[in-house]
């Protein structure tokens, strides 16, 4: 038997395979390619601080934030001249930061609160005050048609949410005003629209103070619940919640209908498959932007990846069936000629 | 020409078992992978289902590569693998006029069959671009997307799970292709059954 003594493929694949597990540490060691990653590096290079002068109802609402600005306050007892220091409760603490960024940063605190606040300390009937709801400022206005309030509102009184706890479930157990901000359709990350979204579920469902507001029930254990799920992570950083348990529409309205559990999507199809409900809304949308922006090529290739297993791509079944169907034609014709010769 | 049968063992039982457990894997995951990439409620083979047995033959045949790999390092089989790059243009040239033309003209095959050489030059080529680079990348790509948090996020701004993805699908399309052709090929032997038996008793018949 003769040896040969040339180098083996074997040896070859080896030493590349070694050369792209060094290459691959040493990209992952200083991956922060990362939207989230980009961001959180963005927001450290700038000042998070927000500049107040840029509100016109900021140094009236300085005079709420005085005090709601941070844990703690200060006022003077009237009778005893003393400097009293006293601890905010937390609910009632509003952070400038994030209000100013949020959808109503150019409110002024008594737009929706009453104007009887200006004195302290606050009568004691106000906190009977009728909060207003989406509905009671947006409803109907054209301005704002292109959210469309009504449908939400529709949505959410057939949702599980307000089906079973009627009066006492709002709005704002969601959706704080203070703080709530838009995100799919001004956030470009696509992870940080799902991690918002989904914590805006974990509230409450993650949050038993929060979540015994309005029952009694001990509060299901989310990662239990979801422990069928395979890459449970994986799936709770790239899906949002209401993708499997509310009744979605074609349409980048965030789905409102929140249905019971065993309603919620099981079916692995449902998601990995060439009709996936993920194409229904954010998907959607967010690809459509990026192709409305980037052009078709950049904006199909460039996003974010969604979802695995659906066949995407029309073009490339296209090009793989041709080979198949050629390297069939070509054995069929081959073997024909065998038998013919 | 000479037509008395010849008997060779040229396949030991560790390339059997080997071949025999690859085509057996390579057949459920190419089922399985099919299923998965064009999943919709109606499939055979039900998502899960699919992705767990994809999952676990995908694990198997990652053992089994290892095994080849390490066979094909330390013993002599691994040979058969090298390509004499000297003339090797001429030698494929050969051999795609038997497969096009000689063999309709009952011409003697060019490299025929014999232990220094398992492989005729497109068998050779083939196999090397198979077993040492369709056949890496479609595990590497598979365990990438069976771990999507250890695959990196982006690559030159195209998503890495999706360029992993793309890898992984495109990587087992040219296997399936290859496992296509090399199956009717083995009908190019003696008989059209001789080459089949062969992977079942370990002798190569040549006449």
């Amino acid at each position: 038997m003769i040896y040969k003594a040339n180098i083996r493929p074997a040896w070859v694949v080896l030493l590349m395979m070694m050369l792209c597990l060094l290459a691959f540490t040493m990209i992952k060691t200083s991956d922060n390619s990362s939207p989230v990653n980009k961001k959180i590096q963005a927001e450290q290079e700038t000042s998070p601080q927000v500049d107040l002068t840029k509100f016109k109802n900021a140094e009236e609402n300085e005079k709420c934030f005085k005090c709601h600005g941070q844990s703690k306050y200060t006022y003077e007892n009237p009778d005893s001249k003393k400097i009293v220091n006293k601890r905010m409760y937390g609910e009632l603490v509003m952070n400038r930061d994030v209000f100013y960024v949020s959808n109503h940063r150019e409110f002024k605190c008594t737009d929706c609160h009453s104007e009887d606040y200006g004195t302290f300390p606050h009568a004691g009937n106000l906190r009977m005050e009728a909060i207003a709801t989406c509905i009671d400022c947006h409803g109907g206005d054209e301005k704002y048609a292109k959210f469309e309030f009504e449908k939400i509102d529709t949505a959410f009184l057939a949702s599980v949410h307000s089906v079973k706890h009627n009066q006492d479930f709002t709005c704002w157990m969601c959706h704080d005003a203070h703080t709530y901000k838009i995100n799919a359709r001004s956030n470009e990350i696509l992870k940080e629209t799902i991690t918002y979204d989904n914590l805006i579920c974990l509230n409450c469902h993650g949050d038993l103070k929060n979540y015994q507001l309005l029952t009694d029930k001990a509060k299901p254990n989310i990662l239990k619940k979801h422990e069928w799920l395979p890459n449970q992570a994986s799936h709770f950083t790239n899906v949002r919640c209401i993708e499997c348990h509310a009744r979605n529409e074609d349409t980048l309205v965030v789905a409102h209908h929140v249905v019971s559990k065993s309603q919620a999507v099981r079916k692995c199809e449902s998601c990995h498959s060439k009709n996936s409900i993920l194409y229904a809304s954010l998907y959607k949308y967010q690809v459509s932007e990026k192709i409305q922006k980037e052009g078709i090529i950049k904006g199909l290739l460039m996003g974010e990846s969604t979802s695995i297993g659906p066949d995407k791509s029309n073009t490339l079944n296209i090009i793989s069936l041709t080979i198949f169907g050629l390297t069939i034609l070509v054995i069929i014709i081959h073997a024909i000629l065998r038998i013919k010769k | 020409m000479n037509h008395q049968t010849e008997r060779l063992y040229l396949y030991p039982v560790w390339i059997r078992i080997w071949h025999m457990t690859n085509a057996l894997l390579c057949l459920i995951l190419i089922i399985t992978g099919l299923s998965i990439q064009f999943s919709n409620p109606t499939t055979v083979v039900k998502f899960n289902a699919a992705v767990t047995v994809h999952n676990l033959a995908g694990i198997i045949l990652t053992i089994s590569y290892g095994l080849f790999f390490l066979g094909n390092l330390f013993t002599p089989n691994g040979s058969h693998y090298v390509i004499s790059v000297k003339g090797f243009i001429m030698r494929l040239k050969k051999q795609f006029y038997y497969y096009t033309i000689g063999l309709f003209k009952k011409e003697n095959a060019p490299f025929p069959i014999n232990e220094d050489g398992k492989f005729n030059p497109l068998q050779q080529v083939t196999y090397v671009v198979l077993m040492y680079g369709f056949v890496p990348f479609v595990i590497i790509s598979g365990w990438g997307l069976l771990y999507p948090e250890m695959t990196v996020y982006s690559v030159f701004g195209i998503s890495g799970l999706d360029l992993t993805d793309l890898l992984h699908i495109t990587a087992g399309f040219g296997i399936s292709i290859i496992m296509c052709v090399h199956i009717y090929f083995c009908t190019i032997g003696k008989n059209p059954t001789s080459n089949f038996k062969s992977m079942i008793n370990g002798y190569h018949e040549s006449h």
